[in-house]
């Protein structure tokens, strides 16, 4: 097959709960003219879905937007609907909320380390053949799931769409006696999770550099996770009040997806791992920073193969910070603070583990959502994926159709859209002109 | 109904696999909210988004696992009056499959997963941790859009699908 001349890769045909998409590569006279990422947005019925619901309804219907993060949802909903009523969660209850998302972190990270990310680096297809040859590997990342499911179970009353998450806290929460056996669970897992990170960090990583301007969440004196004022590498300050102001979503030719950049610059913005970590390395806790220094990666990263290596290093952050959540534990006297709905508008951001989680709800004085209004990290990414991805694939021309197509899938896991999940979902296809 | 304590050590689980907010996916939790009550103690009844690693911790050591998920009827149902076939998709017709520890053809379900119940299976088989048997109660959907409420043929074979799964959970059917 020659690779001079005129070809096009379309990648069609993604189904899956948590999203859909496509990718399409034009190449012209040996220059790439055109890379187009479609991702369907779940999001956007939610905004319909939501509109006339109860005040009170958000956390769990939104929970139901992606079974891979919906302590993410749940709790940029309930910070938003909180705000919009006056609520301020006292410091036990916001404890637990942190808590609940490590455990999230942990699970969602570890998903993506050892079931999709890692195949790409070691060579094989997926998670099943690498199981065959490394089971004690793949053994070791279950553990980790296990424990996140623990915290997830514990808190949220199962491991998949949490049911005990409610506007102002929990419907009930632990004792400390309960707790109890998690930090022995975690502590654990700790050396699991260090392992990992020296697993990692020994794979082979494409000398590839994005320079995109970097978007996260802040809260200084600790690693952000569920909470925070948006921050980026360009000097940029902002609340979560302030997001639609700085962040705008338009809808752009090609797609039927909205697309997101930041008011008054030209360029994509990049959110998650690499935005979070460049923006906080300093503020990692003691184990997660020594693995990172230990690992290689210096305060900044900004190669995204190198995303599976602060994946690894958050997994470690989450677990640290849930012990000293556990250790330091004081039961609340409520399990939740009553919201008396209000008419309003209140908004919420959180680090899901793929990015910047943002959510705004109007409310009416009848205490019923008027309008819903929800920005997923994939949306937030998906122009700088597809520049990062025209410069792939410009320096791999050389590369036949197929090998391209499966670098094209591994570089776009490093941003770990939903759509990762499907192990291979690019198709290729070649039109010559 | 109870089981006694050696069918609870040795674990009985039922898994519904779906999403209630797309529309005929939400079959696995119908059935497994109406399971609840009707179950024996001790059986586990897990919902799950069937992702790989969390359908094989639901199912580790287990001595039954009964799996409840939808398969995409694809290409559309014919039109009426086209002669229906063994082969035509036919939205709520229920497949019962009983899924060896040796490896067999996989078990495509519903695509909405991504990830899907032969991934699943792949993925135990190769790290020894398939329940002692497994059975996969799969039912035909033919709509896994975004929204909420099974189309009517899904739905009429929520009794039927709930009536299986309790017979399979007999003491007597159990090995």
């Amino acid at each position: 097959m020659t690779h001079r001349g005129d070809r096009t890769l379309a990648a069609t045909g993604l189904a899956r709960v948590e999203g859909e998409g496509s990718m399409y590569v034009r190449v012209g006279d040996g220059l790439v003219e055109e890379v187009r990422l479609d991702i369907y947005e779940p999001p956007r019925f939610f905004e319909a879905f939501l509109a006339g619901r109860s005040f009170a309804e958000p956390p769990d219907i939104t929970a139901r937007i992606c079974g891979i993060c919906p302590v993410a949802y749940q709790t940029s909903a309930c910070q938003a609907i909180e705000e919009a009523c006056g609520v301020t969660l006292p410091g036990p209850l916001a404890d637990l909320r942190r808590l609940l998302y490590c455990g999230e972190w942990i699970s969602s990270h570890t998903l993506h380390v050892y079931m999709l990310h890692a195949p790409d680096f070691l060579g094989y297809p997926g998670a099943v053949e690498l199981a065959r040859d490394h089971r004690g590997i793949v053994e070791r990342g279950l553990s980790l799931r296990r424990v996140a499911n623990s915290i997830m179970e514990l808190l949220g009353g199962r491991s998949i769409h949490p049911v005990n998450v409610r506007v102002g806290g929990f419907y009930r929460v632990p004792s400390a006696a309960e707790l109890a056996p998690l930090a022995g669970q975690l502590r654990g897992a700790l050396g699991l999770a260090l392992d990992t990170v020296r697993w990692v960090a020994g794979f082979d990583f494409p000398d590839f550099r994005s320079g995109h301007e970097l978007l996260a969440l802040r809260e200084p004196g600790r690693y952000p996770i569920e909470r925070g004022t948006l921050v980026s590498s360009a000097g940029l300050e902002f609340t979560a009040a302030e997001f639609e102001q700085h962040v705008i979503e338009e809808q752009v030719p090609h797609s039927t997806a909205l697309h997101a950049r930041l008011a008054g610059r030209d360029g994509s913005y990049l959110t998650g791992p690499l935005a979070r970590y460049t923006l906080n390395s300093q503020w990692l806790p003691p184990a997660a920073s020594a693995a990172a220094r230990e690992a290689g990666l210096g305060p900044v990263c900004r190669n995204p193969f190198q995303s599976i290596v602060v994946r690894a290093v958050e997994i470690v952050c989450a677990i640290e910070e849930a012990l000293a959540l556990i250790e330091a534990y004081q039961p609340p006297d409520q399990p939740f603070v009553p919201a008396v709905p209000r008419a309003g508008t209140g908004h919420g951001v959180s680090e899901a583990p793929r990015g910047v989680l943002y959510h705004r709800y109007e409310l009416d004085q009848d205490a019923i959502v008027r309008s819903a209004r929800i920005v997923p990290p994939t949306s937030q990414n998906q122009a700088a994926i597809q520049d990062d991805l025209r410069v792939f694939v410009q320096d791999r021309l050389d590369l036949a159709d197929e090998p391209l197509t499966r670098a094209c899938e591994q570089a776009i896991r490093n941003y770990d859209p939903c759509i990762s999940c499907a192990t291979h979902f690019l198709t290729l296809q070649v039109d010559r002109g | 109904m109870t089981i006694g304590p050696e069918e609870e050590r040795r674990g009985i689980v039922v898994i519904g696999v779906g999403n209630e907010f797309r529309r005929d996916d939400g079959i696995g939790p119908e059935v497994l909210s109406r399971l609840h009550g009707q179950a024996a103690d001790g059986v586990r009844l897990v919902a799950s988004d069937g992702e790989p690693a969390r359908m094989i911790e639901a199912w580790t050591g287990a001595r039954l696992a009964v799996v409840i998920d939808a398969v995409l009827a694809n290409p559309p149902p014919p039109a009426p009056s086209s002669p229906p076939t063994s082969a035509s998709p036919c939205p709520g017709r229920l497949h019962r499959i009983v899924v060896d520890r040796t490896p067999t053809p996989d078990v495509h379900t519903v695509s909405s997963h991504g990830l899907g119940l032969g991934q699943s299976v792949a993925l135990a088989r190769a790290l020894d941790r398939m329940p002692e048997r497994l059975i996969v109660h799969a039912v035909e959907v033919s709509d896994v859009g975004h929204g909420v409420g099974l189309t009517p043929a899904v739905a009429a074979a929520a009794d039927a699908l709930t009536a299986a799964v309790l017979r399979d959970l007999r003491p007597a059917a159990i090995p």
